[in-house]
């Protein structure tokens, strides 16, 4: 009889899917998001570090709030901060067994990633329609690229959520544990996300 | 005829290259040093631990000291190789430019694949250049409404010094990332497209030598030889005063009576 | 008596798209070594040109086509191209893989008694982004124009005014970094999360401490890598200007870029990557060493806590370092202080491993089979590599040396002699547990010994050409009149690499004939002590019949007092 598990033998036997490790305290699945949230850390680091280096050694440089609009943007922070609480609900309604909320709470928090997307689309666009594009000049560049990757990562976090939302919820029903822990880890994610914004936009719009 | 390449170091014509090849001596006996005696104790462990019958390995063996002083004496040389060494060499190579009014100021615009080599000319002041004004005859794009660029001489691979005289060599690319490096002048000096790098040397030696392009820089990368001349004084003034500079003195008025006047419709517009 | 899955899986899912970590280890094992012979492939050709500049390439040089060689005399394109492959290919498509991928995924699950990785499906997935960076990588030598041929490296500006090879080789590391990343994930839960009862931290095998250190190395070094990636193709593809100044000039075109931005940024952003990666490229091949060593000398490693104290403290180090491989590039004192500073910091741990290693064989009793040959053998190798990287970490001589076929030796010995061999040395070492067959110490040693006299023949006289000042990356190497004496040189270092070539054919030959014909053995010839001598060989799906629990440190040889000379990690009794 393995010990791990109720299973007849150890084999084959992954330990701490659901449980967590009894030194770290945490379960696979965590630690691995915090390792690949650091290394996202790592990537932004390198973007934000290139801003850096680009706007001190350039001799002029425009001030966001010239170019681009800060009430647009300021709106949809908001609407990625609440994002992160409705994440959070979400989370917390599985602790609380309540799945219907789980699922209302994870669709606004979709919804409200795609109104991001949508806002963000608006911005685009109407740089578009002026004619200034990432090539235009390095302000431009840095703010498409940095924005146009983090929006990326949104749309990652959204697909991630709306997975969880409908096909991938059904392990609630075998492993409510396991599925708990994968909402937490998406949660890790998506706050992540929200955070990379929460320093872009005072870096590029207010600056 | 001296030998100046070999096998190993070039000659040394440089002023601060005696310092350096010094260094490259010391570290280079630490280094054979260090890896002989290393080297025989491995030798030594391979051929005295050797699995034979009867003999068992020590499971537990005293702890060595030899190796930690060792090491510290590495880390202990090691700082002094930097702060005897490199860190005075690299300050006065980098920093310590000599006096503008007794150097040679002269400027190198690097491109694909050639060195192109700026002098001010008699007035001592360097032409204004655009990129706009580039042309296979004009490479620096010296901008013709300077005066002061009328006297500068602009040449193509050809760098000419009087030898005991310091050169400031301002280093600046047309395209993507050169190396200045004069093997001889123990000089190296990236040249990066958007910066003006400066570089200050002093030859003790005539001869003819070469520039060699040091970074990867496209497909004429191998070819991109510069011809490094160093003469004496007089052998330079006799040089530059013979080198065509940028503005040709006017020629002699042409004679209006010969010359065909357009017809009358055009002139009315 | 092993367990079986209760539903068989069919071929496809058993071999090909397998989570299991032993097949995927070989699948990164047998790709890497595949990319590790093209990528050889390619400099045995570059070798041709510099031998004999200019001449065509016998037997085979008619074969290319014409944008390659022209009536089989290469052009530069070419080379150029060759060159930037060559280094792109064995450093991401054949070392790390072999070393991280190969090895690591296959013996660290085994040496942590744990069944498998902490993510099967990811490990999985991992492989298969790196195939598809590796298809990319080699797909792109039959565009238009070619490959990459800007130097592995790929500095801007020339990188952003290449060929089209230059975006598919973006496009490929972008696959071969997120292989990496996935990959270094699951390594660091697997070893922090699923190491046996018993087995602490101190107690693992420092083949296990070597893939932790190297995880965290991919982890956190790859992604700003990644974003320079991202800038270079955003320079490339939609014309922005991260990487390229205002004024440019190419060939006599004025470049109509927004321009603005900056050369530097990407060498800061790719050697901020690159320089933990050359210990990417080392620490595996260290942790090779050791447990060959241990085995092999039938006594602990001595040493064996300031080794591991060490390998922790290059991994930190390896991020404060990068900048000297810029120290040409008109950087102040200041930095240039710094990070000589911290080049010289560095060295010492290193030093401290190796040394460590070396003490290792004092009062053992040396075994001298073929991975003991090449373990031992990458010591001194290693150690020439070592000593030649302190005139570059100085700046002031560093002056004369940067970018000359110095750099190139002295980085050559730490990987070609120095992890290679420690790989070979692996491979030989693993073979009997993953395949249950071990290979022939005959033509073991015929590959050794001739390995290690040509790969000596090729990298030092670099050392003479780096000290006359011949650069690097030079495809006719006779154009300048400082490299014209070192030139017999040149043809010496072919020749010996060509013959290099030659004596892997008795490695390929007992690789395979072993496979079918080698001597089969049990579960531990070697009487070794680590975890993955415990199980099968080759071991089942989930290794272990009962996830074995751990009672004592990875090399207890020849302890006082027992029968045998060597007690295994999991043996609760004396053996």
């Amino acid at each position: 009889m393995c010990k791990h598990s109720k299973q007849a033998s150890c084999f084959n036997m992954i330990r701490y899917i659901s449980k967590p490790h009894p030194i770290t305290g945490v379960t696979n699945a965590k630690l691995g998001t915090w390792c690949f949230l650091a290394s996202e850390v790592m990537l932004f680091g390198g973007l934000f570090s290139a801003y850096v280096l680009l706007r001190t050694g350039a001799p002029a440089w425009p001030r966001g709030a010239e170019i681009l609009n800060v009430p647009l943007a300021t709106f949809n922070t908001l609407v990625l901060i609440t994002s992160s609480v409705t994440m959070v609900m979400s989370w917390a309604s599985l602790a609380m067994k309540e799945f219907a909320n789980y699922r209302r709470y994870m669709g606004l928090t979709i919804l409200l990633g795609l109104a991001f997307l949508v806002v963000k689309g608006f911005e685009y666009g109407h740089k578009f329609q002026h004619h200034h594009f990432p090539s235009t000049d390095t302000f431009y560049a840095v703010y498409f690229t940095l924005t146009g990757l983090h929006g990326l990562h949104v749309v990652g976090g959204v697909l991630l959520n709306t997975y969880f939302l409908f096909p991938g919820s059904a392990l609630w029903k075998t492993e409510p544990e396991q599925f708990a822990g994968r909402i937490e880890c998406a949660g890790l994610y998506w706050h992540f996300v929200d955070l990379v914004w929460i320093f872009l936009f005072p870096v590029l719009y207010l600056l | 005829m001296e030998k100046y390449y070999g096998w190993g170091l070039p000659i040394d014509i440089s002023t601060h290259g005696p310092e350096i090849d010094r260094l490259i001596y010391v570290i280079h006996i630490f280094m054979a040093l260090l890896f002989i005696g290393w080297f025989s104790f491995l030798v030594l462990a391979l051929f005295k631990f050797r699995a034979r019958p009867g003999h068992r390995a020590t499971y537990k063996l005293d702890h060595f000291k030899t190796p930690t002083y060792l090491e510290v004496g590495i880390a202990l040389f090691e700082a002094l190789l930097l702060v005897g060494f490199s860190f005075p060499l690299v300050h006065k190579v980098r920093n310590v430019f000599p006096d503008e009014s007794q150097a040679l100021q002269v400027r190198v615009v690097a491109e694909q694949f050639a060195w192109n080599v700026h002098y001010p000319g008699g007035d001592g002041i360097f032409g204004k250049t655009d990129i706009h004004k580039i042309t296979p005859a004009n490479s620096v794009g010296l901008d013709e409404k300077d005066p002061n660029a009328h006297d500068d001489i602009v040449t193509i691979n050809q760098l000419h010094i009087p030898v005991n005289r310091p050169v400031i060599t301002r280093l600046s690319s047309k395209d993507v990332i050169h190396s200045f490096g004069i093997p001889v002048m123990r000089i190296k000096q990236d040249v990066i497209p958007g910066q003006v790098i400066p570089v200050w040397f002093e030859a003790k030696k005539t001869g003819n030598f070469e520039i060699a392009c040091a970074q990867l820089c496209g497909l004429g990368h191998y070819r991109m030889r510069g011809f490094f001349t160093v003469e004496t004084e007089e052998e330079f003034t006799k040089w530059f005063v013979s080198q065509p500079p940028f503005v040709a003195l006017p020629l002699p008025p042409v004679d209006q009576s010969i010359v065909p006047s357009p017809p009358q419709g055009e002139r009315e517009g | 008596m092993t367990h079986t899955d209760e539903h068989p899986l069919p071929f496809w899912r058993k071999y090909v798209f397998s989570t299991d970590h032993k097949v995927i280890g070989i699948q990164y094992a047998v790709t890497g070594l595949s990319f590790l012979l093209f990528g050889f492939g390619l400099m045995m050709l570059m070798r041709w040109q510099l031998a004999y500049p200019g001449q065509p390439l016998p037997f085979i040089g008619h074969l290319f086509h014409e944008k390659a060689m022209v009536m089989g005399i290469m052009l530069p394109e070419f080379y150029n191209q060759l060159g930037a492959m060559h280094g792109t290919i064995m450093v991401f498509l054949g070392v790390v893989p072999l070393a991280v991928g190969g090895f690591g995924n296959y013996l660290v699950p085994l040496q942590i008694g744990a069944p498998d990785m902490a993510f099967p499906k990811l490990n999985m997935m991992s492989y298969w982004v790196y195939f598809l960076g590796g298809v990319t990588m080699f797909a792109s030598f039959f565009l238009p124009e070619g490959a990459a041929q800007s130097g592995w490296t790929s500095y801007s500006p020339l990188a952003n005014i290449a060929t089209t090879g230059q975006t598919v080789w973006l496009v490929g590391m972008i696959f071969l970094i997120t292989s990496s990343l996935l990959g270094s994930v699951n390594f660091i839960v697997t070893i922090v999360q699923l190491r046996a009862d018993g087995l602490s931290f101190f107690r693992f095998p420092f083949f296990v401490w070597a893939q932790f250190v190297t995880s965290f190395l991919l982890l956190l070094a790859f992604p700003p890598l990644e974003a320079a990636g991202v800038l270079q193709l955003m320079d490339r593809l939609a014309h922005t200007s991260f990487f390229m100044p205002s004024g440019l000039v190419v060939a006599g075109k004025v470049l109509e870029v927004s321009g603005g931005g900056n050369p530097l940024l990407w060498q800061h952003l790719f050697w901020f990557l690159a320089h933990p990666e050359v210990y990417v490229l080392i620490l595996p091949a260290m942790g090779i060493v050791t447990e060959i060593l241990a085995c092999n000398t039938r006594k602990p490693i001595y040493g064996y806590k300031a080794m591991v104290y060490s390998v922790i403290f290059i991994g930190f180090m390896s991020f404060i370092v990068w900048a000297h491989h810029m120290f040409l590039t008109s950087m102040g004192t200041k930095m240039s202080a710094f990070f000589q500073i911290t080049t010289m910091i560095i060295s010492i741990p290193s030093v401290v491993i190796l040394t460590a290693l070396a003490l290792s064989l004092w009062g053992g009793s040396i075994r001298f089979n073929t991975p003991t040959l090449f373990a031992i053998a990458f010591l001194p190798m290693f150690g020439i590599g070592g000593l030649t990287g302190l005139p570059l970490g100085l700046v002031a001589s560093d002056i004369h040396l940067h970018d000359t076929y110095y750099v190139i030796g002295h980085f050559h010995y730490v990987v070609a002699p120095g992890t290679i061999f420690a790989l070979f040395a692996g491979i030989y070492h693993w073979f009997p547990k993953v395949t249950g067959r071990k290979m022939s110490e005959f033509l073991g040693k015929l590959h050794f010994w001739p390995s290690l006299i040509f790969t000596n023949g090729v990298f030092m006289p670099m050392f003479l050409l780096g000290l006359a000042g011949v650069s690097r990356r030079l495809y006719d190497p006779i154009q300048y009149a400082h490299a014209q004496p070192t030139q017999p040189l040149n043809v010496f270092i072919s020749i010996c690499a060509w013959c290099l070539g030659l004596s892997q054919i008795p490695f390929i030959l007992n690789f395979f004939g072993s496979l079918l014909w080698g001597k089969k053995v049990d579960k531990n010839p070697w009487e070794a002590t680590t975890l993955e001598w415990a199980a099968p060989s080759p071991p089942p799906h989930g290794n272990f019949e009962h996830l074995p629990e751990v009672y004592r440190g990875p090399y207890e040889y020849s302890v006082p007092g027992q029968r045998h000379d060597f007690w295994p990690q999991h043996m609760k009794e004396e053996n």
